[in-house]
C-alpha cells in the first residue's frame, strides 16, 4: 500500500475521469461499477449502525459519487468507519455489495494517497499489514506495541499500562507471547512470500496505471 | 349448455378479469365455462372498500357483472373447481377438473338457518382471518352464487349434522363427494389472479412482532361497515381508534430480497387509503407516506394531486429501514434517512399500514401446464403458449381498468381460436 504523492493526484485531476467521477469510480473502485444501480431509497442509510456517528452514510456518499464530489468523498472518512457488519448488504433492495464498495472506496482513496492522515481504521490497518507482511504470521506482541507507541512514547507508556490485564491475560491464555518481541514466529520461507508480495504490487500497480 | 367441445373456451379464475373474459366471450356467442377455487366468484375486488381513481363502492362494479352472466345462457360457472391437468393444443384441450364439495345445493335459499345452529369458529379468509365466522357460511353479502356452503372440517361432526337439521329447504347433502371431469376445449383463458405478498418475510417491519403493523389489504377489511372493525379504524393491539398513519411503500416489492417488480397498484392504494384517513376524522387525522417515488401514471396522475393538497397528508421521501414498538404505548416507531437533506429520524405513529404488493397467486411450479412465465411469475404472452391466454394479474401487476383491457384483449384472442376451429370443422363436415 504505497502512496502515489501529489504529482499522480494532479495527473488525475487532468485526465479523462474530469467531471465524471462516476467512471472513475467504476473503472478503480471494487464494486464501482455498482454505483449506478442505487436508487436513494435511504434503507441503508437507516440501517447502519454507525449511520449517526459518520459524516456520510453510504446512501449519500453514492449520491456525491454521482454528483462528481471527488475530493469530498476521496478525503472523507466516512468509508473508513464501516464496520464490515453487513446490515447495509442483506436490505438494499437493488441488491448493492455496499460493504465492499465502501472498503474499495478506502482502498482507493488510499491509493492515491487522498484518505485522512490520522483516521485510526486507516492507521490500524497499515499497521497491520506491515506486522503481518513481516513474517507471514501476525505478531500480537509488536502489533499491540505499535499501536499504543503510534501517537509517540509518552502516550504509549500510558496506553500499554491500561491495558496490561488485558496484555497479562492474553499471556496467560498463551494467546500472546513476549518471546514474539525478539522476532518472533514465522513462515518458513519468508523471501519467497515477499517477493510474491512484490510481484502481487507490480501487478496491481500495473493495472492502477493502464485503468488511468 | 351442451357438453364441452373444442369450442368451448374455458376460463379460470372468477375475479374481476375471469369474469369480464367470460362475458366478452360469451357476449359474442361463444361457450364458455369460468370455473373459480373459492365457493364465489367475485375475487379481491369484492374485498376492496372503495376504487381509486373514483372512490366508488367495488360491489358496483361487481353488480353489473353478475346481471350481465345471470342474463347470458353462454356460461356455465362452477365454483369450488380447479384445473389438475391439461394436454393437447391449440383448438383441442383436453381439461381435467377437480370440483370439491359444497355440501349444500341449488335447492338453497341462504336464509342462513344453517349457519345460526353450527358452533365451530374458523378464521375469515374474506376478511384476512381478522374475523371468525362458522362453519356453514355465506363467503360474502354479495357472494355469487347466494349459496351457503359447508367448511369441510365440519363433516362427520355434530355441527354437520345440526346444519343439515336446521335447513328448511333440505338443501345440505353431507355425502357430496370430490368430482373429477374431464372436458375437451378450445382456448383457456388463465385469470387466477394475485395475492398480497408474505409479510412475514419482510424481517425489519415486524409485521409478526408488533401488533399495530398491518398490511394495506388488512385495512381495506377495516373500513368495511360490516368488517371486522365494523368500518373504524382501530388498533389491533389496543382497540383504540387510530387517527396518526403511516403507509410504507414498496413493503416487499422492487426489492431483490422480495418482489423484483413495481407492483404498481400500491401507490394509488395508499393514496387511496389517505383519503379514507381524511373522511373518517377531516382534519384530525393524520396520513404519513414514506415512498421511494410516487408511481402514479397518467390520468391517475390527477387523483396524486389532490391528496398532495391535503394537509393531513404528508409525504417523507424515504424507505424505512426497520420498524421498532415502543412498548408503553404500543406504537410502532419508523427509522431511517430522509433523502431530502438525508435527515435521521424515528418517528412513531399509532398504526402503520404496509403497502404490500401483489404476486401472482398460482406459483410457477404450481402450474398444470407448460406456459412461459417471466422472471417475476407473470405468465407472458408467447407463441409457444398455444391458445393458453393470460388475463389480469395472471399477465402483470395491473389495477382494475387496465385488468379488465387486458382481459378483454384475450377474450378476443380465444375468440378468434373458437373461430378458426369452427371454420376447420365446418370445411371438414362440409368435404365429408
Ligand atoms: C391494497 C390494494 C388495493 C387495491 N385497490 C384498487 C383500487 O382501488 N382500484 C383498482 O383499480 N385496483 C385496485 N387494486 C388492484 C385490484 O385488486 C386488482 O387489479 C384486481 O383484483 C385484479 O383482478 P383479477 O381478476 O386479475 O385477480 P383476482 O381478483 O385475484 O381474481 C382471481 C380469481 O381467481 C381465483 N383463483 C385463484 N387461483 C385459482 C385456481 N388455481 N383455480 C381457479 N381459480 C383460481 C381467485 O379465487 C380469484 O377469484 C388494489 C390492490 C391492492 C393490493
Ligand atoms: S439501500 Fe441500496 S438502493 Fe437504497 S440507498 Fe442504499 S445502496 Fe442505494
Ligand atoms: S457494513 Fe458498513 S456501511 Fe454497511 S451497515 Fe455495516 S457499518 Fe454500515
Ligand atoms: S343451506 Fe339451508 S339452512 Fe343453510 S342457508 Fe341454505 S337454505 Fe338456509
Ligand atoms: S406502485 Fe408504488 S408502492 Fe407499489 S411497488 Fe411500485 S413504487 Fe412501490
Amino acid at each position: 500500500m504505497s502512496d502515489m504523492g501529489s504529482v499522480a493526484i494532479e495527473k488525475y485531476r487532468n485526465n479523462n475521469y474530469r467531471n465524471n467521477f462516476l467512471h472513475e469510480v467504476e473503472a478503480h473502485v471494487e464494486g464501482g461499477e455498482w454505483v449506478k444501480m442505487c436508487m436513494q431509497c435511504g434503507v441503508c442509510a437507516g440501517s447502519c449502525p454507525l449511520g449517526p456517528h459518520w459524516a456520510h452514510p453510504p446512501q449519500e456518499i453514492f449520491m456525491m459519487i454521482r454528483a462528481g464530489k471527488r475530493e469530498e468523498v476521496l478525503t472523507s472518512d466516512s468509508m473508513w468507519m464501516c464496520t464490515s457488519c453487513y446490515n447495509c448488504i442483506v436490505r438494499c433492495p437493488r441488491g448493492l455489495p455496499i460493504t465492499h464498495i465502501m472498503h474499495g472506496l478506502a482502498h482507493y482513496a488510499h491509493r492515491l494517497g487522498l484518505a485522512p492522515e490520522k483516521q485510526p481504521t486507516r492507521e490500524f490497518a497499515k499497521l497491520f499489514w506491515d506486522n503481518i507482511t513481516k513474517n507471514g504470521r501476525a505478531n500480537e506482541l509488536k502489533m499491540g506495541l505499535s499501536l499504543y507507541f503510534k501517537d509517540g512514547f509518552g502516550s504509549g507508556v500510558k496506553e500499554a499500562m491500561k491495558n496490561k490485564a488485558l496484555g497479562q491475560a492474553m499471556m496467560k491464555t498463551k494467546r500472546m507471547n513476549p518471546m514474539e518481541f525478539f522476532g518472533g514466529h514465522g513462515v518458513k520461507d519468508k523471501s519467497g512470500l515477499h517477493a510474491m508480495l512484490a510481484k502481487a504490487r507490480e501487478i496491481e500497480d500495473a493495472k492502477f496505471e493502464q485503468g488511468k | 349448455m351442451a357438453v364441452a367441445t373444442n369450442q368451448t373456451i374455458l376460463v379460470v379464475g372468477g375475479g374481476i378479469s375471469g369474469l369480464t373474459a367470460a362475458l366478452e366471450a360469451a357476449e359474442c356467442g361463444k361457450d364458455v365455462i369460468l370455473i373459480e377455487k373459492n365457493p364465489s366468484l367475485g375475487g379481491r375486488i369484492s374485498q376492496l372498500y372503495k376504487y381509486f381513481p373514483k372512490l366508488c363502492h367495488p360491489s358496483c362494479g361487481l353488480e353489473i357483472n353478475l346481471r350481465r352472466l345471470k342474463g347470458n345462457r353462454n356460461v356455465r360457472v362452477m365454483t369450488l373447481t380447479e384445473v389438475s391437468a391439461v394436454s393437447g393444443e391449440t383448438g383441442n384441450y383436453s381439461v381435467t377438473l377437480k370440483r370439491s364439495p359444497r355440501y349444500v345445493n341449488d335447492r338453497c335459499t341462504a336464509c342462513g338457518e344453517c349457519g345460526k345452529v353450527v358452533e365451530a369458529d374458523f378464521d375469515d379468509e374474506f376478511h384476512y382471518g381478522m374475523k371468525q365466522r362458522k362453519g356453514a357460511y355465506l363467503p360474502f353479502s354479495m357472494a355469487y352464487p347466494q349459496r351457503y356452503v359447508l367448511d369441510p372440517c365440519i363433516i362427520g361432526s355434530d355441527d354437520a349434522d345440526k346444519a343439515k337439521a336446521a335447513c328448511p329447504m333440505d338443501a345440505i347433502d353431507l355425502d357430496m363427494q370430490e368430482e373429477t371431469l374431464e372436458l375437451n376445449i378450445g382456448a383457456i383463458i388463465w385469470a387466477t389472479g394475485w395475492r398480497p405478498y408474505d409479510a412475514n418475510k419482510i424481517q425489519p417491519y415486524g409485521y409478526d412482532r408488533f401488533d399495530n403493523v398491518i398490511t394495506n389489504v388488512e385495512f381495506e377489511r377495516m373500513l368495511d361497515p360490516f368488517g371486522p372493525t365494523g368500518g373504524k379504524i382501530l388498533r389491533p393491539s389496543d382497540g383504540k381508534e387510530a387517527r396518526d398513519i403511516a403507509f410504507i411503500q414498496c413493503a416487499g416489492s422492487r426489492d431483490e430480497n422480495h418482489l423484483k417488480h413495481c407492483s404498481r397498484i400500491c401507490c394509488m392504494a395508499s393514496l387511496k387509503q389517505a383519503t379514507y384517513v381524511r373522511e373518517q376524522y377531516g382534519d384530525e387525522g393524520k396520513s404519513s407516506i414514506y415512498y421511494i417515488d410516487i408511481r402514479a401514471i397518467d390520468r391517475l396522475d390527477n387523483f396524486f394531486a389532490k391528496v398532495k393538497a391535503d394537509e393531513t397528508v404528508s409525504f417523507i421521501k424515504s424507505k424505512v429501514a426497520s420498524i421498532t414498538e415502543d412498548k408503553a404505548s404500543g406504537n410502532p416507531v419508523l427509522h431511517g434517512v430522509n433523502v431530502e437533506g438525508y435527515h435521521r429520524y424515528s418517528n412513531p405513529h399509532e398504526l402503520v399500514v404496509l403497502a404490500i404488493g401483489m404476486e401472482p397467486s398460482v406459483s410457477r411450479d404450481e402450474f398444470p401446464v407448460d406456459v412461459v412465465i417471466d422472471d417475476n411469475g407473470f405468465v407472458e404472452a408467447d407463441e409457444s403458449n398455444g391458445a393458453i391466454f393470460a388475463a389480469g394479474c395472471t399477465a402483470d401487476a395491473l389495477d382494475v381498468n387496465r385488468a379488465v383491457q387486458n382481459a378483454t384483449a384475450s377474450a378476443l384472442r380465444a375468440i378468434q381460436v373458437i373461430n378458426r376451429v369452427a371454420a376447420q370443422e365446418a370445411a371438414s363436415g362440409a368435404e365429408g
